[in-house]
Parts: C-alpha cells; sequence; structure tokens
C-alpha cells in the first residue's frame, strides 16, 4: 500500500482546495490536494460565474477585496484566463422598498471601495436602453464582473500542479483520521495520504468530515438552475440581477464574451447526492425564461440551448465554515460557502495558507468559524 | 389500474407501428412528432400540395411509405381518430414521468406511465478540412431538401462518406436529374465482399443496394471506394469548390463541385433517452456509446421503451418491426393480452435484420484513424467553431481526457446541436490525442433542451 506524505493535505479540489494548494506551495509547504472527480468538477464548475462583491454582507467584504486582488491578477498568477470581464454588476429594483434596500446596502459598504452608484429607472434606461420599463432604480458596482466557472478552478489546480503540489485526481476519500499528530487520509482504493496538517474543501461533502471530528454543521444540499441562450452580439454589459421577493422570481443573468447569455434563477433542487447528478427541473427553467423578460424583454426573442445544475452546500445562515477546527489541532475547514464561493475562491485559498503557514490571517474570518454552531447549540 | 397512458415519440416507422399495435389492443396513445407531418426521415411525406407520385419519391420503398402513410392516416381518422396527435411538437425534457412538449411557442408537460422513444437517426458524421462551408450538408439534410421541398443541394454534388445512404441518395439526386459530380467511399471494396454472409441475411435489399451502386455507374457517375478525404475546398465568400480525396491507389484527386453531401452511416439520436436517465453502454462494434436496452426495447428505466433507429439501425423496416415489439412490450408489462406467435415471429424476423445490421457495420465502417489524422486546422466543432487543434492541445496541454470535461475546458460540443454532430468526431481526437481507448473517454452528458427552446414559450396548464 503506497503512503504519501506532504506538510498538508487537502481534501476536496474545487476552487477553495485548488487555490489554497496554489498558496500554500507559495509559501513553500509542501501539498496533497485530492479530489473525487477533476478539479473544479461540482460547485466550482457549474456555479454562474458571478465575481461580484455588491451583496454580500459587509462582514465579507474584507475576504472578497482580498480575492479580488487575486482575480485582478488572475492571468499572471495562474498562467492562464479563466474569461474573467469586469464591466460591473448592476442590481435593479422594482418596488420602493427595493431601492431602499440597494441605499442602505451602498451606505453599510461606503468604505469598502465597491464605488457603488444609486440609478434611477430612467437614468439606467438612458445608460442601458435594453431595460424593462417595469425597472424603478438600479445600484451599480463598476468594477464587479464575472468570470467563467468551467476554466477558473481547473486552471488554478494547473498552477499549483506547476508549483509543485501533487494532485491526485479521481481519489475517492472513505475516512479522515487523525493519528496522533498527523491525519491519516484514506482512499477507497486502499492509498493512504498523511500530513500533520489536514484543510477540508470538501464543498457539499464537507459537513461529513467536519461530524466526524464532532463538528456538525447545519448543511443542506442544493442544485442551482441555470440556463444559457444562443451566441448573440455582445450588447449587456454588467452582471445584472433582479431583486425580487421570492426565490422563484429570482433572475440574474451575464453575457460572456462569446455571446452567450447565462441565465440563473428560478430556486434550486435537490441534487441525486448517491449518483451525485443534479438536475434542472423543467419547471424552473420555464419559472426562469417567463422571469428574465421582466428585466430585459428583447431576451424574448431568443432560445436556450442548455441547462444544466449542480451540487452546492447551503448553511442555515449562509456562512461558510472557514477557519481552524475547534476541536482538532491542525484541522482546518473552508467549505459551505452557500452559493456565493465562486469570487471568494482566490481569496480563501490565499487566507487558508496563510493561517495555515503562519498561524493568523491579517484578514477578518471569524463570523464563519465552525464553533458558532456548536455554541448555538450550548445556549438552545 | 386502468389503461396505461402510453406516449410515443416520433411518427416515424418505429413510431406509427407502435401506435398501431397499441390502438388494435384498445389503447389511446399520444403521438408526439417534430415534422409536419408523419413518415419520419426515409418515408417523410412531402406537403400537403405537392404531388409527386410515391414510385418517384420513394423507389423501391415506395410500397412500404405507402403502406406506412395509410396506417397512419387510418390511425388519424377523418374525425377524432383513434390517437392523439402532436405534430410540429418538440419534445424537450422529461421529469418526473412527465414528458415535456412545445409547439408554436407554448409548452406543456405530459404525463405518461409508459414513453416510447421513436427518435430514430441522423448521420454520422467526421469533420473534414473545410467542411464548415457553405454548402456542405449532412446525406440526411440532403434528402429532406430533395424529399421535403424537390430542391438539390447544389449545381453539382459529391457525395462523400460511406454506408447504404450514401448511394441511396446520390442515385435518388440522379433520378431527379441533379448532376452528381461523384460518391466516394471511405469503405474499401473489399470489406463488402468480407461482409457478404452477413449482408446475404438480407438477399432483396442486397439486391437493391447492389443495383443503386450499378445504376450509378450506368449514369456516369464516378464511383470510388476505400477514399480517404483530404479537404473540401472552398472559402467564407464562395462556400465549397470542390472536393480533394486520396483514392484507393494513394493517388491524390479532386472533384469540382458547389455542394457536398456527407454522411458515415447513422448515429441514434438518444438525448431523450439520456434525460429519460436511461443507462448507456459502449457499442464496440460501431464505436459509440447506446442506451441499454434489453428485450423488446426495454430500458434499465420502468415504463421507458425504445425503439427503431433510436435504438439500434435496422433502417426502416426493422424500425416497423421495433415500433410493434416495443408496443407488445408495454402493452405486456401492463398486463394487458398480448399474443405471443406475433411476439415471436417478430423478434425472429427482428434477428434476421439484426445479422444484416451487422453486416452493414462490418461493409462501412466508421473511419475511425480519420480523426487520428485530421490536420490540426481543421474544424471539429461547427457550432462553437473549435479546431483538431484546439482540441488536442485541450487534452494534451490541460489533462482532459474525458468529453465533457473537454466540453468543459474548450467548448467543443457545447454549442446549439450539443455535439449530436461532432460528439463521436471529438471523442475519437480525444481518445486519440490521449492515448486512452474510446469507451474511456465517455460520451458527453445529455443536457435539456433537445433542441433550442424559445424564451418567448408560455406554459400551458
Amino acid at each position: 500500500m503506497s503512503v504519501q506524505k506532504a506538510d498538508v493535505v487537502i481534501v476536496g479540489g474545487g476552487i477553495m482546495g485548488a487555490s489554497s494548494a496554489f498558496f500554500l506551495r507559495k509559501r513553500g509547504l509542501s501539498v496533497i490536494l485530492l479530489e473525487r472527480g477533476l478539479i473544479g468538477q461540482q460547485a466550482s464548475g457549474v456555479n454562474f460565474g458571478n465575481t461580484r462583491r455588491m451583496g454580500r454582507p459587509i462582514e465579507e467584504l474584507p475576504l472578497s477585496n482580498r480575492s479580488r486582488e487575486i482575480w485582478l491578477k488572475f492571468r499572471e498568477l495562474f498562467g492562464d484566463d479563466a474569461e474573467l470581464l469586469l464591466n460591473g454588476h448592476l442590481r435593479l429594483g422594482f418596488k420602493p422598498e427595493h431601492e431602499e434596500r440597494m441605499v442602505r446596502y451602498a451606505q453599510d459598504a461606503q468604505s469598502f471601495g465597491l464605488g457603488m452608484q444609486m440609478m434611477s429607472g430612467k437614468a439606467l434606461r438612458e445608460r442601458y436602453p435594453y431595460l424593462a420599463p417595469e425597472v424603478m432604480s438600479g445600484c451599480l458596482a463598476p468594477y464587479d464582473g464575472h468570470a467563467n466557472p468551467r476554466l477558473a478552478a481547473p486552471a488554478i489546480g494547473r498552477a499549483a500542479v506547476r508549483e509543485g503540489a501533487q494532485v491526485f485526481e479521481n481519489t475517492e476519500i472513505v475516512s479522515v483520521e487523525k493519528e496522533g499528530e498527523e491525519f491519516r487520509v484514506t482512499a477507497a482504493d486502499g492509498r493512504v495520504f498523511r500530513a500533520p496538517a489536514a484543510l477540508i474543501t470538501a464543498g457539499a461533502w464537507g459537513d461529513r468530515i467536519s461530524a466526524s471530528f464532532g463538528e456538525p454543521v447545519p448543511m443542506i444540499v442544493k442544485g442551482p438552475q441555470m440556463a444559457v441562450t444562443e451566441p448573440v452580439p455582445y450588447a449587456i454589459g454588467p452582471t445584472i440581477g433582479g431583486i425580487a421577493d421570492t426565490f422563484e422570481q429570482t433572475v440574474y443573468f451575464r453575457q460572456v464574451a462569446r455571446g452567450n447569455i447565462v441565465i440563473g434563477g428560478g430556486g434550486h433542487e435537490l441534487p441525486d447526492m448517491v449518483n451525485r447528478r443534479a438536475y434542472v427541473n423543467p419547471r424552473r427553467t420555464l419559472m426562469t425564461l417567463g422571469n428574465a423578460p421582466r428585466v430585459v424583454p428583447a431576451l424574448a426573442n431568443l432560445s436556450i440551448i442548455r441547462v444544466w445544475s449542480g451540487i452546492e452546500g447551503y448553511m442555515k445562515d449562509s456562512r461558510a465554515a472557514m477557519g481552524p477546527s475547534g476541536r482538532v489541532r491542525g484541522l482546518y475547514y473552508a467549505f459551505g460557502f452557500s452559493g456565493e464561493g465562486f469570487q471568494l475562491g482566490p481569496g480563501v485559498g490565499d487566507v487558508m495558507a496563510e493561517l495555515i503557514a503562519t498561524g493568523a490571517t491579517s484578514t477578518p474570518i471569524a463570523h464563519m468559524d465552525i464553533g458558532r454552531f456548536a455554541r448555538a447549540e450550548a445556549v438552545a | 389500474m386502468g389503461q396505461p397512458r402510453v406516449i410515443i415519440v416520433g411518427a416515424g416507422p418505429a413510431g406509427v407501428r407502435c401506435a398501431e399495435t397499441l390502438v388494435a389492443a384498445g389503447l389511446r396513445p399520444t403521438v408526439v412528432d417534430e415534422n409536419r407531418r408523419d413518415g419520419g426521415q426515409i418515408y417523410r411525406r412531402q406537403p400537403d400540395n405537392f404531388t409527386r407520385p410515391y414510385a418517384k419519391l420513394y423507389g423501391t420503398e415506395a410500397a412500404g411509405a405507402q403502406a406506412l402513410h395509410e396506417s397512419f392516416d387510418a390511425l388519424c381518422g377523418k374525425s377524432g381518430g383513434k390517437i392523439d396527435y402532436l405534430p410540429e411538437t418538440l419534445a424537450w425534457n422529461i421529469a418526473d414521468g412527465e414528458l415535456h412538449v412545445t409547439h408554436n411557442q407554448r409548452t406543456r408537460s405530459l404525463p405518461y406511465d409508459a414513453l416510447v422513444i421513436c427518435s430514430g437517426a441522423t448521420d454520422r458524421l467526421m469533420p473534414v478540412k473545410g467542411w464548415h462551408y457553405a454548402g456542405t450538408y449532412s446525406l440526411g439534410a440532403s434528402q429532406i431538401a430533395l424529399k421535403s421541398q424537390a430542391c438539390a443541394i447544389g449545381r453539382q454534388i459529391v457525395f462523400m462518406g460511406t454506408g447504404p445512404l450514401l448511394y441511396l441518395v446520390a442515385s435518388q439526386y440522379v433520378k431527379a436529374g441533379a448532376r452528381v459530380a461523384a460518391v466516394l467511399d471511405t469503405s474499401p471494396f473489399m470489406r463488402r465482399v468480407a461482409a457478404l454472409p452477413k449482408l446475404l441475411a438480407r438477399p432483396a435489399v442486397l439486391r437493391n443496394g447492389l443495383a443503386l451502386v450499378m445504376g450509378l455507374k450506368r449514369a456516369g457517375v464516378p464511383v470510388l471506394t476505400g477514399i480517404t478525404p483530404i479537404e473540401i475546398k472552398g472559402s467564407p465568400e464562395t462556400g465549397v469548390q470542390g472536393v480533394v480525396i486520396r483514392d484507393n491507389r494513394g493517388n491524390e484527386r479532386s472533384f469540382e463541385c458547389d455542394a457536398v453531401a456527407m454522411g458515415y452511416h447513422l448515429r441514434p439520436e438518444t438525448q431523450l433517452a439520456d434525460l429519460a436517465r436511461c443507462a448507456f453502454r459502449f457499442d464496440h462494434e460501431t464505436r459509440q456509446w447506446l442506451p441499454e436496452t434489453g428485450e423488446d426495447g426495454r430500458t434499465s428505466v420502468p415504463g421507458v421503451y425504445l425503439a427503431g433507429d433510436g435504438m439500434r439501425v435496422l433502417g426502416a423496416d426493422g424500425a416497423e418491426i421495433g415500433g410493434r415489439l416495443a408496443a407488445l412490450a408495454v402493452l405486456k408489462d401492463f398486463k394487458c393480452p398480448v399474443s405471443d406467435d406475433e411476439l415471436f415471429a417478430l423478434r425472429a424476423r427482428q434477428a434476421g435484420m439484426e445479422r444484416f445490421r451487422r453486416g452493414l457495420v462490418q461493409a462501412f465502417p466508421w473511419p475511425a484513424q480519420q480523426a487520428a489524422q485530421l490536420p490540426d486546422e481543421a474544424i471539429v466543432c461547427r457550432c462553437e467553431a473549435i479546431t483538431a487543434g484546439e482540441l488536442r492541445r485541450t487534452v494534451c496541454d490541460k489533462g482532459a481526457q474525458e468529453a465533457n470535461r473537454a466540453k468543459a475546458l474548450c467548448r467543443v460540443g457545447m454549442g446549439r446541436c450539443q455535439g449530436r454532430y461532432c460528439g463521436n468526431a471529438g471523442a475519437e481526437v480525444i481518445a486519440h490525442a490521449a492515448g486512452v481507448p474510446l469507451e474511456q473517454v465517455g460520451r458527453l452528458r445529455g443536457q435539456a433542451p433537445v433542441k433550442p427552446l424559445p424564451i418567448a414559450v408560455s406554459e400551458e396548464k
């Protein structure tokens, strides 16, 4: 039986695991990255592709800003393109209370450099003539944008390999245990990986491992419902998200450089965790198709050519488990990013590498401490 | 339980015979079909106001076509009818025991107890340098133009590829008065001789095939076997201008033309079976992934059945038998009385056709080696304009050795046809570049909608 050793073993090769591997190597630590399928195949690869900061909880913005700096240097750092387009992010409101919500957020987030501008319906339609007359107000974050999830995590993973990380794809893990001062990670085929530090970046499967270390988390799995149109000449510019009062009415879209318009929304479905497949419910597709022209009427002239879903882990309080374990020395977590992890990915990797290498991080992440669940339990 | 609700997708030979058998047993199936009229591909009916006679339209298949059309007309009847027929209707997704169909920008879901998918086959295509120029058609599309609209795809046409359809469509074009510049077959003649024992399982069909080749030669059409396609010459402005090949002696030869019809036998249309979550298996003989089927078209999913060329390419008369067998399987599974004599007789006839099918696969093989030899600048995926070189770099530099991974990283098979045209060839390019067996490359996962779905669709409750 083969035994591999490193300073850090990472379980889960999504964007969190891949970027952690990369930045740990940059700090000179040896890394083993284990992935059941292929790098970036689950939530990291199938999400909408938003790299927005606007709309995130205020406490998350320092991490989001740190990640943005890395996104801006994506090609330079990772040696490949992730189709990052910084055309801004536009939130749209249809009622006075939506506008109030946007104004409040813009004030609360004022010091984080998002450059948000409130716009009236009239000003919006002058600048974006394709918007529907029902749009009452909007907020533009001009420096935000989007990137291609299919490309980002695999590119970071390849960069990590070039930096010397040992990446094992198609490696199903059956157990993560602590033996003395070392973690012992066992694969289904009997291979064993050992390291004094373990980082769990297993996304929708992370809760199983944290629970095995006595740190259960309230996480559910959900499949987003995405669709994409045929390619059309580039016209839209910013990523657009309409504020909605229910999940079902939610709709957001972005136009990629190729010209296709990616449309998300319409709530979620429960994935098939046994076969690791997430399906699109045709009724949700139809909901989204009904919602999209309410924001941009001309979308009704297009056709969708493909729909997809994926498996994402959502925490009850929509905050990830990120940081050191509260119970086991050398154990770290970064999972459960609740549908908002893609933009954070590179920053999370950078922060986790800093934390593991130095024992501390300059970016505040206490609000994502896994210990909060046990404390909540104790209070209850 | 009461009568099972049966939906048949496709009104070609399999779908029509399936419906007929179910009606004979007292059921009222729903028949969903994309076309404006019944008949499917090979027995495609011309538009209402066209008046070409059967013999002219279908040649040796006239009797089969007429019989099928008359059967379907009888099912539809003058008033009411015995089936619910939904023409010009696309089945675009399947979920929770419902088939989602759209017609004229309206969509609705049809619940079913049994779903019989008779989705037919389309051309299996092998890219060649220049095949993206205007004027390159599939054999099937060339035939549709002729049968439906009495149009030729060009003034001077080269037919290139392999398989029975190559000769059939070329002959139909000659008969219709088109100028056929050449028929260029990649399969060596000796393969046909070797396959003869299997092909003799259906002597009449074999005779018809030989007559087609003789007819082409009599008409002065050069018919070459064992050729290797090199390039379709042309430019974006002019479209197709000619075809360059290497003949079986190794000499380079050119044929001037303004249109090329290509096809390398057929591939079943399997998206609906995939969306119904049927299990697939790799078929080593034809080098492609096909739905797993048990007896009489049963799939791995209870209540979902396959029949006709969408399951296995047996041709029109094989599809008629397959449609009947799938209907009998439905009836049996829903505890309706079924004549075992009929069942056994149909299975025996199908077995003979299966032998012939294998003969065709042997005589007209898929030229897998061409994918390996495709020049880097040749486009593999026409929807997304992905070249063989780009795909190879994705495999070699980015480690994408699996079909869906390669699609994710370079968009091959990601366009509006969803890999239906380039999927087979793309997988061959990946396998060769990665140095892995084709089976290991896997297959592109089916994703709804089966064909583009207008955003403007509204739901009919």
